[in-house]
């Protein structure tokens, strides 16, 4: 297991491509958002958590056609699959190694990025709890999502309308979490919600998608 | 009979010939007592009751609205223990009915949507509120279009069927979590619900009755469009093997 995630990390910080692009996707749409909405630093505090949540959500999202496609052109996903090792840890470790070259540099900018929105002083801590905690949920969905759509030349838009609305309630919780730590209102609810999302999401959903994964390599 | 004959009996329909008999005999029936049934209950529903005294006529719209509503999550339900018969069982009428129903939801959802909107410009003075049952409605169609989607992303009919059928069981989860997570996200314009079996009181008697006929005349015409669907789908599923055999043979 640690071979594979081992093997995976350093595929994605070595084959070029995968790892930095999130990271500049989420960069960009901060800088954009200024340019829609405009310069008024009352109204970009107001919207910067659910700005910086939705940011690293579709950061998230954009590297998860890579996730399986490129294992599974190479046949190497044909191996894992005969590989003595559970398909369900299999999906788990993939998870982990998206979230780490994905979900956690998202983590850590983040803070960074909540300047240029003018976040609110107490809101950063909340930020960055509240994504620590909320994207494993949106890591291991998009693996569920990249092993059904792993199969068709041109998964990636219907991965997206597949895995997009199963964000929903980790999105809800995660950038409440955020506006509530931004405006100094208690955050327990929302975060424990959160966390229990995410935790159900880890603990059920590598078996459905090993499960979508068998009836591919069928 | 007992219940386990009654199972049995229920699963002789798993065979595609048995299915295709039964519902082309019963199919007349169902569509004939739903085009009753709207009929009546919609002309009672618009002309023979009286006006609310808050809302006046718009009132009337409640004969398509709750309806498609209670039709849009009814279909999911039904696609859910389809698809669970076929991941259980390998029935295929059961993975085709489920394919045959997802766009009856689609429409549904769309006509629930559609009327609310209608009804709450004059009424709430808005057509779209981010209230949490319109939220999680347009959640539910955002999952129905993903369910289309992968049915028609997928050639192998078997592999479709695999698929389809673990992303309805998985968004069957994550639509209920996102009802309840949208509850708690805003606070609702939208009035509680109209009927239940557990209360004293529901809409008056005489808004009560031609909603009754009319929620009988979506779920009888609901029925007969997913017969006739699957019918259509196990035809075309048919076609393709003939073809395919014809090929191999010449």
């Amino acid at each position: 297991m640690t071979a594979l995630l081992l093997r995976d990390l350093r595929l994605a910080f070595r084959a070029g491509g995968g790892f930095g692009l999130g990271l500049a996707f989420f960069l960009i749409v901060t800088v954009l958002v200024p340019f829609a909405v405009g310069p008024q630093s009352a109204l970009l505090s107001t919207i910067a958590p659910g700005v910086l949540w939705l940011g690293a959500l579709l950061a998230c999202l954009l590297s998860l056609d890579r996730l399986l496609a490129l294992d599974w052109e190479d046949g190497s996903l044909d191996l894992l699959a005969t590989a003595p090792l559970p398909l369900e840890s299999v999906v788990t470790i993939k998870a982990l190694a998206h979230w780490i070259t994905t979900g956690l540099p998202l983590v850590l900018a983040a803070p960074f990025l909540g300047v240029l929105l003018n976040l609110a002083p107490p809101g950063f801590l909340w930020l960055v709890v509240s994504l620590l905690v909320g994207t494993p949920a949106l890591s291991v969905v998009g693996t569920f999502g990249a092993a059904l759509t792993v199969g068709l030349k041109r998964g990636g838009l219907l991965l997206s309308l597949l895995v997009l609305p199963l964000y929903v309630p980790t999105l809800i919780f995660g950038a409440e979490v955020a506006r509530r730590g931004a405006v100094g209102m208690e955050t327990a609810t929302p975060l424990l919600f959160l966390g229990g999302i995410t935790a159900a999401c880890i603990a059920l959903l590598p078996f459905a998608s090993a499960a979508v994964l068998r009836v591919n390599l069928r | 009979m007992s219940i386990a004959a009654k199972a049995n009996a229920l699963w002789a329909y798993a065979n595609p010939k048995k299915f295709l008999a039964t519902t082309e005999r019963v199919l007349p029936f169902f569509w004939a007592s739903a085009a009753i049934s709207l009929v009546v209950g919609l002309v009672w529903g618009f002309f023979f009751t009286p006006d609310d005294y808050k809302q006046g006529s718009t009132v009337k719209i409640i004969y398509l609205h709750v309806p498609a509503a209670l039709m849009a999550i009814n279909a999911w339900l039904m696609m859910l223990v389809t698809s669970l018969v076929w991941l259980v069982r390998r029935h295929h009428v059961s993975a085709l009915a489920a394919r045959a129903a997802a766009p009856v939801g689609i429409v549904m959802t769309l006509i629930a949507l559609a009327t609310g909107a209608i009804w709450g410009q004059p009424m709430w003075g808005t057509w779209w509120a981010w209230d949490p049952r319109l939220t999680s409605f347009l959640i539910l169609f955002l999952f129905y279009l993903g369910y289309v989607a992968l049915w028609e992303a997928i050639e192998n009919p078997d592999t479709a069927a695999d698929l389809t059928s673990v992303l309805c069981l998985v968004g069957s989860v994550f639509a209920l979590l996102s009802r309840y997570a949208v509850n708690f996200w805003n606070q609702g314009l939208h009035q509680g619900a109209s009927l239940s079996l557990d209360k004293e009181e529901n809409v008056a008697d005489v808004f009560f009755f031609p909603l009754l006929v009319c929620i009988a005349g979506f779920v009888l015409l609901f029925i007969a469009l997913v017969f006739y669907r699957t019918g259509t789908e196990i035809r075309a599923r048919r076609i393709k093997a003939l073809l395919a055999r014809e090929r191999v043979g010449s």
